[in-house]
C-alpha cells in the first residue's frame, strides 16, 4: 500500500470529495464512483477508499472487497515506465512466466506493484497482438519481442542511458 | 408444525426453519461449514449440506430449504456422499494440512468432517494450491492464516451482525480470495478486544486473537 500522495493527487482527492457530495448514496453507484476515481488518479489510493466508504456508509473493507474483485481496479500508482509482460497463450508457451519473474526480481516488486520511487510498475497483460514475437514485454509504449531473461537487464541499462543523456542535454542548454 | 420424514424417521419441525437446522436439532448430522443458526439467508457456499428430497432430481443444499409438511428426505445416499467428499477434497486442496502445529487441532471442523466422510486428511487426489503470504498480521488484534481459511464467511457474518458494519470482508477473487481487514488500523481497539466473536466462530483456526 503506497500511502504517500503527491500534492497533485491531494488536489484531485479534494475534487473527488466534491464529486461524491453531489452523487447519490445508493449502493449501486459504488462501482461507477470507483471507476471515476481510477479515471482521475489512475489508481485507487487508500485515502479514497475511506472517502467512498464514508459516503456510502460501508466499511472500508467492504469497498476494498468489491474493488479487489475486479481486474479493472489497481491499488498502486502506475510507474513512469509501466512494464507489461504478456502472458497470452503464445507467450505463456514460450515461458512468459520466467520473464515476469525476472522483472519482479530485478525491480524487487511483485506483479501489480510499483517501485517506491514510482519509476516502474509491473503488470501482466493477456495478448499484445504480436504473438509471432513471443514472449513479449512492453515498457511504456515500446514493444520488446523475443524476450529472454538476459534481455531484462539490457532494457533497464538502456533506460538509464537515455535518462543520463536527457540530463546532459538539459544541462547543456 | 410441519412433519417431515428423514431417512425413514418421522420428525416434527418448527415452521419456517431450515431443513438443515431441523435435522441437526433432532440429532441427524448433516455436514456443514458455512451455516449459522441465526442466518435468515444462508450463503450456501460450502456445498456440504446436500440431501436428497423425494421428487427432486438432484441433491439440494439443506440450508436453503425451508421445512414443509410431507418432505421426504434422505441424508446419506451415495450421490450425496459423493458430492460431500468431493467438496471436502477441494477444500483440503487449498488447505495447509499441518494439524500438529494448528491451534484448532482436535476441535477443527475439517478434521471432524474428514472423519465423518472417511476422507483422508491429505491433499490427494487433487493438486495443492497454497496462498502467499501464509500469515496476515495487518489487523491490530487478529492474525489471519489464509491457508487454513475455508472462506466460510462466518466471521464476516458475526462481525456484520454485531457491529452493523463488518471490518472483515472477502477480497480478491478465485483461488486468491482472502479475508481482508482493509482499513483495520482505524478500528476501535476496545470494540475488537471485547468482541473476539470472529475468532471464536472460525471453524478452522484461521483467525486467531493476538495474545497480549
Amino acid at each position: 500500500m503506497n500511502d504517500v500522495l503527491t500534492s497533485e493527487e491531494k488536489a484531485i482527492l479534494a475534487d473527488i470529495q466534491q464529486y461524491l457530495s453531489e452523487s447519490k448514496r445508493d449502493r449501486s453507484r459504488l462501482i461507477p464512483v470507483l471507476q471515476y476515481i481510477q479515471a482521475r488518479l489512475a489508481y485507487i489510493p487508500y485515502q479514497s477508499i475511506a472517502l467512498v466508504a464514508a459516503h456510502f456508509n460501508l466499511a472500508p473493507a467492504e469497498v476494498y472487497g468489491v474493488a479487489s474483485f475486479y481486474n479493472q481496479f489497481r491499488f498502486n500508482p502506475p510507474g513512469k515506465y509501466p512494464v507489461k509482460v504478456c502472458l497470452g497463450t503464445a507467450c505463456h508457451v514460450k515461458g512468459a512466466d520466467i520473464i515476469l519473474e525476472n522483472f519482479e526480481r530485478k525491480l524487487e516488486i511483485k506483479e501489480g506493484e510499483t517501485t517506491p520511487d514510482r519509476e516502474f510498475s509491473i503488470e501482466r497483460v493477456a495478448c499484445v497482438g504480436c504473438c509471432a514475437l513471443a514472449p513479449v514485454a512492453l515498457l511504456g509504449e515500446s514493444v520488446h519481442g523475443n524476450m529472454a531473461p538476459s534481455k531484462v537487464e539490457g532494457i533497464f541499462t538502456r533506460i538509464q542511458v537515455e535518462k543520463e543523456m536527457e540530463a546532459r542535454q538539459k544541462s547543456e542548454k | 408444525m410441519p412433519t417431515i420424514t428423514v431417512n425413514g424417521q418421522s420428525i416434527e419441525a418448527q415452521s419456517g426453519m431450515s431443513l438443515l437446522q431441523a435435522c441437526l436439532e433432532k440429532g441427524i448430522f448433516i455436514p456443514n461449514l458455512c451455516y449459522l443458526k441465526a442466518m435468515t439467508e444462508p450463503p450456501a457456499s460450502c456445498r456440504l449440506c446436500f440431501v436428497e428430497i423425494e421428487g427432486q432430481p438432484d441433491p439440494v443444499a439443506a440450508c436453503t430449504i425451508t421445512v414443509a409438511d410431507g418432505l421426504v428426505v434422505s441424508t446419506d445416499t451415495s450421490a450425496v456422499r459423493q458430492l460431500q467428499r468431493t467438496a471436502l477434497q477441494l477444500l483440503l486442496s487449498v488447505h495447509d494440512i499441518d494439524c500438529k502445529n494448528c491451534p484448532a487441532n482436535k476441535q477443527c471442523a475439517l478434521q471432524d468432517l474428514a472423519k465423518f466422510l472417511k476422507v483422508p486428511l491429505k491433499n490427494k487426489p487433487t493438486e495443492t494450491y497454497l496462498r502467499e503470504p501464509a500469515i496476515d498480521e495487518t489487523h491490530p488484534h487478529l492474525t489471519y492464516y489464509p491457508n487454513r481459511c475455508i472462506l466460510c464467511g462466518k466471521c464476516i457474518y458475526v462481525c456484520q451482525t454485531r457491529h452493523g458494519q463488518s471490518s472483515l470482508s472477502f477480497a480478491k477473487r478465485g483461488f486468491d480470495t482472502v479475508i481482508s481487514f482493509y482499513g483495520a488500523l482505524e478500528i476501535d481497539q476496545q470494540a475488537c478486544d471485547d468482541c473476539q466473536q470472529c475468532a471464536q466462530v472460525c471453524p478452522v483456526g484461521a483467525l486467531v486473537m493476538k495474545s497480549g
